[in-house]
């Protein structure tokens, strides 16, 4: 199969970026997406050319470091599922294809497609944790959780971190991701020490980061590669006044 | 969340004019009458009033504070951009928000405080003695631009509400995994029943099929 390919090229945050066209021929219907980039990349080398940049560690859809915006889509048009896992069989043999970075402001871009995904870890880091030593694994019937509940933390603990939610939201929103993390931890026991000063700290620093605001068009959720569903922003948002009503009430 | 509780006050406030207004099929009697009720209410009618302002001030304030946070959070934009779920009134908001706006400061000049048709000041009030409100309606509706701009006025408000009313429960976390997607469908025939109402009394008035109850 060939492509047309329109990536965009930057060399640094300072500098501004462009998009370059390049032609790729012969690539098999099998070949992955970020392994048709290899490709490309090793015919720049050839070339003795800059070779373009992007992230990508398990290329199986668990670590969450790609992040490609392909034709508009954040991952591409193959949801659910990181770029990784996207195949060149999705796509028209001779087809023109966009690749972009994630483009959230507070992202800044490294390098061509590389993007500073930190503040991702700094929302984390503001409360994304359990305080209680939870010691080596218990004994499963000392702490009784309702399967509901673990199923729905669960859930939310499946989010990679990839931060596809902020790059597909109009508003460049990372509520998605905050719910998550928020989700997973106040559902359980082990994380109830810390439900209230957690999410208000999280959402706090998610502010502070520059992220937009949740107009709940749940772009988000259709492109999210762990299938996190936008209600964890309901639940977020449940959370989040919780907390406030209690804090105000002196607790 | 304030966006939600003020626009939630609003929508009631939309669904309660919506069945003031419908009496103009019943008959002229009905309908002035429940405006002379309105009126009666005297320094109450002021205080809904100035509640109902205060709503949309604040909804707007906070909106257009929200949507400026959001055009930062996005500085360099995307060159190709295609939305997978995200619904057209969904990200048209503010556009539709600010175009409501303009129709209800011209509806309120229109019908309320009524001083873009001289025609109504020549209105002679009814045989109960209430203003009549009923032919002021008809009158006011026959103007084809009128009745144009009603109906626009209406499609962006039916809308903005096809999102904003259940986005109300999102952002106040009302709702859970299975009850979002039924909400979303509910708003969405909430807003445009909202339509087929407020847009029938124009269009029944420029069928002919409600007459003025008196001649200027």
């Amino acid at each position: 199969m060939n492509f047309k390919l329109k990536i965009w090229r930057q060399t640094n945050a300072q500098t501004p970026g462009k998009l370059v066209d390049y032609d790729v021929r012969d690539i098999s219907p099998h070949t992955s997406f970020l392994e048709m980039l290899d490709i490309l990349n090793e015919q720049l080398l050839g070339r003795g050319e800059e070779p373009i940049a992007f992230d990508s560690d398990c290329r199986e859809g668990i670590c969450g470091t790609c992040a490609l915006t392909v034709n508009g889509e954040a991952h591409g048009p193959d949801h659910p599922g990181a770029v990784c896992e996207l195949y060149m069989r999705k796509f028209r043999d001779g087809a023109t294809i966009t690749i972009e970075p994630f483009r959230v402001g507070a992202f800044p871009i490294v390098k061509d497609l590389v993007i500073d995904r930190s503040p991702l870890d700094r929302i984390v880091q503001a409360g994304g944790f359990i305080s209680a030593r939870a010691g080596s694994a218990p004994e499963a019937n000392s702490i009784l959780i309702p399967k509901h509940d673990a199923d729905l933390a669960m859930e939310a603990a499946a989010c990679i971190g990839c931060g596809a939610c902020a790059a597909a939201c109009p508003n460049g929103s990372a509520m998605l991701f905050t719910a998550a993390k928020v989700s997973h931890l106040s559902l359980l026991p082990q994380g109830y020490p810390e439900r209230e000063s957690r999410v208000l700290k999280m959402v706090r620093v998610m502010d502070a980061e520059g992220f937009g605001n949740c107009t709940n068009t749940y772009e988000c959720e259709a492109v999210c590669p762990a299938e996190i569903s936008a209600s964890f922003i309901a639940k977020l948002n449940r959370e989040y006044a919780r907390a406030r009503l209690r804090k105000s009430a002196g607790e | 969340m304030i966006v939600a509780i003020t626009g939630m006050i609003l929508i009631l406030f939309v669904i309660g004019h919506l069945l003031g207004n419908l009496q103009i099929f019943i008959g002229p009697h009905w309908i002035n009458g429940y405006s002379q009720h309105l009126r009666d209410l005297g320094p109450l009618l002021w205080a809904i009033r100035l509640f109902l302002l205060t709503a949309v001030i604040i909804h707007i304030w906070v909106t257009i504070h929200l949507a400026i946070e959001n055009r930062r959070a996005r500085p360099e934009a995307y060159i190709d951009r295609r939305y997978v779920k995200a619904t057209f009134a969904s990200r048209h908001m503010v556009m539709s928000g600010l175009i409501v706006l303009a129709f209800i400061i011209y509806h309120l000049a229109h019908f309320t405080v009524r001083v873009t048709d001289t025609r109504f000041t020549l209105l002679k009030a009814d045989p109960l003695g209430h203003y009549d409100v009923y032919s002021m309606m008809v009158y006011g509706f026959q103007n084809y631009f009128v009745s144009g701009f009603y109906v626009l006025g209406l499609f962006l408000l039916a809308l903005h509400l096809s999102h904003g009313s259940s986005s109300f429960f999102q952002s106040l976390g009302l709702n859970d995994k299975k009850l979002t997607p039924r909400l979303a469908l509910g708003g969405r025939i909430f807003a445009w029943l909202l339509f087929a109402g407020y847009t029938s009394i124009p269009l029944a008035i420029l069928l002919g099929l409600i007459k003025p109850a008196q001649q200027l």
